[in-house]
């Protein structure tokens, strides 16, 4: 029985590894998901078939409330996927958290042989992950999903990280002491201390991080659910979750490398650089004029071009146009313009968001170009259409040294030979910084709902002459 | 019960090696389904709530082992799920001879 349980969690593993593998095209992807799945079926089959499980009303009764709230989870609209990841970042956290805080107490009654410092020090590493994990998730999907009560702009005081820095210290002094002591008295006592901890940890965290930021948080709440996996292997002796957890845990760690690098910015500066609070001093002295284009002019100007890209950012997600952008895409390519997509890696509120939404639009994703490969052809373009996007198209990360976004790789939308931006309003961006591109005498500025220029632009060019 | 720490170890940093290799190679258009299917992937500490929440343990343990393991399935099928309903929107151009 032994030996088929171990053969099997090895057959899972495997099926982990080729799952990822398969994710590096979209075309073998979906297997991807179905060899996942597999893998976890088997190991929850595996594991149930134990002998020593003997309440099986509970496990169908738990598994039946998962699959109750995770088919509709699962159907969310994609613009609510960021929100959904962190929500789901969130309940790996608490499992962890739960199934950690379950065996310590267990072993302390019942079972202290199993009380050495080896399995106790690894399950207060997967409860402290797990328990930040899991308040800190629920703050970025609050922050994600603008719930009310959860401020969306970085909420900052004095001495904050000094005050982050000796929370977490005391948590980890506890975890050290209960390691070293397991068996002490006080370690039931010690022991919830320690859950409260990471628990307020999780809060402090996400706090002071801005909506721009996301992408990056998101990512490294991906690695520590990984992780608090992997220690919970350690704890169980179960190898299976150390694989699987060390496979979410790089995967988490690669996607924050990238995010953090789209940024030009550290995980220290990410976690506690405190963004969008400097920038208030300064724009008060000039005051710049946009230019405004009408519709009619835009639509002009689009139609004869050769070459346009279109930039999207998190404005196109928030106004839902990724529909109206496939119409305009489908207007420009029946007039034989070359049509692409300029996505930054930060665009968005998680990594390749973008991406999704407009494979969503049916936007077929040999369109969709990476930064680092379209900025070669920027200077060729004709027209860079912006779609709530800002920051990444900001000059001033190349030019000004001053500029909280200086040395962020952005997209070249300013060498293009027309700019038109769209923007919802004359504030600037999400990350409070102006943006000199809007500024620029090459630039034309559409205000309005991205979802209502695009389908006044799409409007105007299905009326216009280029149709028959 | 100590001597499995150091085999254990081996096991993570050797499965973190292929988790960066295998994850380096992931296309950038998939970052989000990657994303959602390693969260349905970590939720394979549904083995370790399964354990605590059948096992003949005391009434507190087991509950605490049921919502754990509710939270760990709504991760698995909602997490596969939304990769698949993500993964099928993405085509490739199937007009040929389109642009380049």
């Amino acid at each position: 029985m032994v030996g088929l349980t171990q053969f099997a969690y090895i057959v899972a593993t495997s099926l982990f590894i080729f799952a990822l593998h398969w994710m590096n095209t979209p075309a073998t992807a979906r297997r991807g998901v179905f060899a996942g799945a597999a893998a976890t079926a088997i190991a929850v089959l595996v594991t149930w078939a134990q002998p020593a499980i003997v309440h099986h009303a509970w496990i169908v009764g738990a598994i039946a409330a998962g699959f109750v709230v995770g088919v509709p989870l699962s159907m969310v609209p994609l613009t609510a996927v960021p929100q959904r990841t962190a929500l789901s970042h969130a309940f790996g956290g608490v499992a962890a958290g739960l199934v950690g805080t379950a065996e310590f107490y267990l072993w302390y009654h019942h079972e202290p042989e199993n009380l050495t410092s080896f399995h106790v020090g690894a399950l207060v590493c997967e409860i402290l992950l797990g328990y930040l994990t899991f308040t800190g998730s629920l703050m970025a999907a609050g922050k994600l999903q603008e719930v009310k009560w959860i401020p969306q702009r970085p909420v900052t005081y004095r001495g904050q990280n000094i005050i982050n820095l000796i929370l977490f210290a005391i948590a980890v002094a506890l975890a050290a002491a209960i390691t070293l002591r397991p068996t002490a008295a006080w370690a039931p006592m010690a022991f919830p201390a320690i859950v409260v901890l990471s628990l307020l940890f999780g809060v402090l965290l996400i706090i002071p991080i801005g909506g721009a930021d996301m992408p990056t948080v998101i990512a490294i709440l991906n690695s520590y659910a990984g992780l608090s996996a992997v220690a919970m292997g350690f704890a169980l002796d179960n190898k299976l979750l150390v694989t699987a957890g060390a496979l979410d845990g790089s995967s988490g760690l690669i996607l924050a490398i990238i995010m953090c690098k789209a940024m030009n910015r550290s995980f220290a500066n990410v976690l506690f650089g405190a963004f969008g609070q400097v920038q208030a001093a300064k724009g008060a002295g000039e005051t710049k004029v946009y230019k405004p284009e009408t519709i009619e002019g835009a639509a002009q100007i689009l139609e004869q071009s050769n070459f346009v890209v279109i930039i999207p950012g998190y404005g196109m997600a928030v106004a839902q146009a990724q529909h109206k952008v496939r119409e305009l895409y489908d207007q420009l390519k029946k007039r034989g313009i070359t049509v692409k997509f300029a996505i930054h890696p930060v665009a968005g509120r998680m990594p390749g968001h973008m991406n999704v939404l407009l494979a969503e639009a049916d936007i077929p994703y040999t369109d969709l170009v990476e930064m680092d490969d379209i900025n070669h052809d920027m200077p060729q373009c004709d027209v860079a259409l912006v779609v709530g996007a800002n920051d990444v198209v900001n000059p001033a990360a190349r030019t000004d040294k001053t500029s909280p976004i200086y040395g962020m790789p952005i997209i070249d939308a300013d060498k293009a030979r027309t700019v038109f931006a769209i923007k919802r309003s004359k504030n600037p961006g999400f990350a409070g910084i102006d943006n000199e591109l809007y500024f620029s005498d090459r630039t034309w500025m559409l205000f309005g709902d991205a979802k209502n220029v695009i389908g006044e632009l799409v409007k105007e060019l299905s009326g216009g002459s280029g149709m028959h | 019960m100590t001597g499995d720490f150091w085999p254990t170890l081996y096991v993570f940093v050797l499965a973190s090696f292929i988790g960066l290799g295998v994850i380096r190679r992931v296309s950038r258009l998939l970052h989000t389904p990657l994303m959602s299917i390693t969260n349905a992937i970590s939720a394979i500490a549904v083995v370790g709530s399964i354990v605590v929440t059948g096992s003949d343990y005391p009434l507190a343990i087991r509950l605490m082992g049921a919502v754990a393991l509710f939270a760990s399935m709504t991760n698995i099928v909602s997490g596969f799920l939304i990769t698949d309903r993500m993964l099928k929107m993405f085509k490739s151009d199937q007009k040929p001879g389109s642009h380049s």
